[in-house]
């Protein structure tokens, strides 16, 4: 399996905190892989870092991205090698149309190609391509709107921050049905999740637990580590003494 | 280029126009510097021109009773690099009445160009006037503009304007405007700028809510990149039983520009309400982060963001 992205030794403290403790992982080219864990594990904060958000561009260590380091690229320059992040809560812009938002990152600036990404997320373009992608979305709409804009960027690699968040069932389901689209194209994609429903989307995944890795294997065999030992868990972000350690 | 018919085609090549010409049923009035140089009225608008060396004086009156179904263009310009256009214009739209004006304002050459306009309107009973004024200047911001005007409602009557620099530095854009609302009308006012270079922008709009449930609305819009100064201050006063009104002014700026906003709202009557917002600060860091990471500049992602903004 080709790696198309590798993080080796990164860590990373934020106001006087290790939030990324020596994390190493490798991305494998057209697969799903998950980042799972609980809220506060460090899991958004390692996709800013890829990204190379603002606020989490000073971590040690490294990343490489198709065998590039990366580390000192901003994010534009990340993006046009092949990197997105799809955030939490996308951005919402007062008086920018959909169909703008969309031909901003598009590779085919048609309305042709634009309006098509726009079906294949479930909105229809005559509804929404002239709207405004602001406020009067519903958090369904703009998610839809956000993946349909990653459809039209085409990139090698996609980080999604908790996908599932925010949005109803028949939104998850169309979300689902492009993450199975996208990996049927040879796309590669990282979920970001706590959920377990996100997590089973996945082919192989990281368990997270306050800044470390504890584990990273296949999915159906994170599942039920994933089941039984964190969801239930009391004592979240405090791993075990032994820690669990499974490669 | 010394004849009507050149300038009146470059200027409408300028505003994109062009097509208004082969339609009988859409008024226009084109003036270079002082002169009219091409026009084209209907039943029911009476425009009157006094040409003279430093100014043009325009009175326009729109019949009572009268509509005027489809915008009426009118074109202000200037080719040349220099000069000074002072337009005195007295807008007359009386009872009834209906009528949607849209002024291209082209400065495209502007090195050191004047526009000053000095205007009263009077907008009678129940009449509805609507007033676009888009502007195209050129690259260099040699453009200083004066829209200044005097505004009156009648009771029922309806007021909506809208300035918009299209293209081009805003150069200086110093905009006054003031009304006086009677009973039930309603008084609208857009501005949407964006500068650059060392631009300034200056915009003062003042609505009197005088009569009973009178409403207004003041919303300006604008971008300050690079050196740009821009001013806001905006204006409501009510003083009658169950007049409304809100102000909002949106400031973004980048680079060194330097904003400031004003906004004044006075009531003295009791079962009156004004509100008011201003939000001033920096292109959202998320907004920008979420185009960059579609392989945005910086730059291209801060300028698609007040397009959106200015739209």
């Amino acid at each position: 399996m080709k790696n198309i992205l590798e993080v080796r030794d990164l860590s990373l403290s934020i106001n006087g905190k290790n939030i990324l403790k020596n994390i190493n992982m490798e991305v494998w080219e057209g697969y799903v892989h998950a980042i799972v864990g609980p809220n506060g594990a460090g899991k958004s904060t390692l996709a800013s870092a890829i990204m190379g958000l603002e606020g989490y561009q000073h971590h040690t260590g490294n990343i490489y991205f198709k065998g590039k380091e990366i580390s000192k690229l901003g994010i534009d320059e990340r993006a046009r090698m092949g990197i997105t992040f799809g955030w939490q809560e996308p951005a919402r812009y007062e008086g920018l149309l959909i169909k703008d938002f969309l031909k901003a990152s598009a590779r085919n600036k048609s309305n042709d190609f634009i309006f098509k990404q726009l079906e294949r997320v479930g909105l229809d373009p005559d509804d929404y391509a002239n709207r405004a992608v602001d406020k009067t979305l519903s958090g369904g709409e703009r998610k839809k709107v956000e993946l349909a804009s990653i459809l039209a960027m085409d990139p090698d690699l996609v980080l999604l921050d908790e996908p599932d968040s925010g949005i109803d069932v028949e939104t998850l389901d169309k979300i689902f049905e492009i993450i199975k689209e996208q990996k049927k194209n040879k796309r590669t994609i990282v979920l970001i999740t706590h959920s377990l429903a996100v997590l089973t989307q996945s082919d192989h995944a990281f368990v997270f637990c306050n800044g470390e890795i504890l584990m990273k294997a296949e999915t159906k065999k994170v599942i039920p580590y994933f089941k039984n030992k964190c969801l239930p868990c009391k004592h979240k972000n405090i791993p075990d003494e032994k820690g669990v350690r499974v490669e | 280029m010394n004849n009507n018919i050149d300038l009146t085609k470059e200027l409408s090549r300028i505003t994109q126009t062009d097509d208004i010409f082969q339609q009988p049923d859409i008024a226009h009035i084109f003036i270079h510097h002082h002169k009219v140089i091409q026009s084209h009225l209907l039943p029911g608008l009476k425009v009157e021109v006094k040409e003279y060396d430093d100014h043009i004086e325009i009175n326009t009156t729109v019949e009572k009773d009268s509509k005027i179904d489809k915008p009426v263009h009118m074109c202000f310009g200037m080719l040349p690099e220099q000069g000074i256009q002072r337009i005195i214009i007295h807008n007359d739209i009386r009872e009834n009445a209906s009528v949607s004006f849209l002024a291209h304002c082209a400065f495209p050459n502007a090195v050191d160009i004047q526009h000053i306009m000095e205007g009263t309107i009077q907008v009678g009973k129940n009449a509805r006037y609507r007033y676009l004024e888009r502007h195209v200047h050129g690259l260099y911001g040699g453009v200083k503009v004066y829209p200044h005007a005097q505004i009156q409602l009648a009771e029922g009557a309806h007021f909506y304007s809208e300035f918009e620099l299209i293209k081009g530095r805003a150069g200086l854009i110093d905009i006054q405007y003031e009304a006086n609302c009677e009973a039930e009308s309603v008084l609208e006012m857009i501005a949407r700028i964006s500068g650059k270079g060392n631009d300034q922008i200056m915009i003062k709009e003042i609505g009197h809510l005088k009569g009973e449930r009178a409403r207004g609305f003041l919303s300006t819009k604008v971008a300050a990149t690079d050196h740009t100064k821009a001013e806001v201050y905006n204006k409501l006063t009510a003083s009658a039983a169950y007049a409304r009104g809100h102000v909002a002014c949106t400031e973004i700026i980048k680079d060194n520009g330097i904003v400031s906003a004003i906004p004044i709202v006075e009531v003295d009557h009791p079962k009156a309400h004004i509100t008011h917002e201003a939000a001033l600060g920096s292109v959202d860091s998320k907004q920008l982060q979420t185009l960059m990471a579609r392989g945005l500049t910086e730059n291209e992602a801060t300028d698609l963001i007040i397009q959106g903004l200015l739209s």
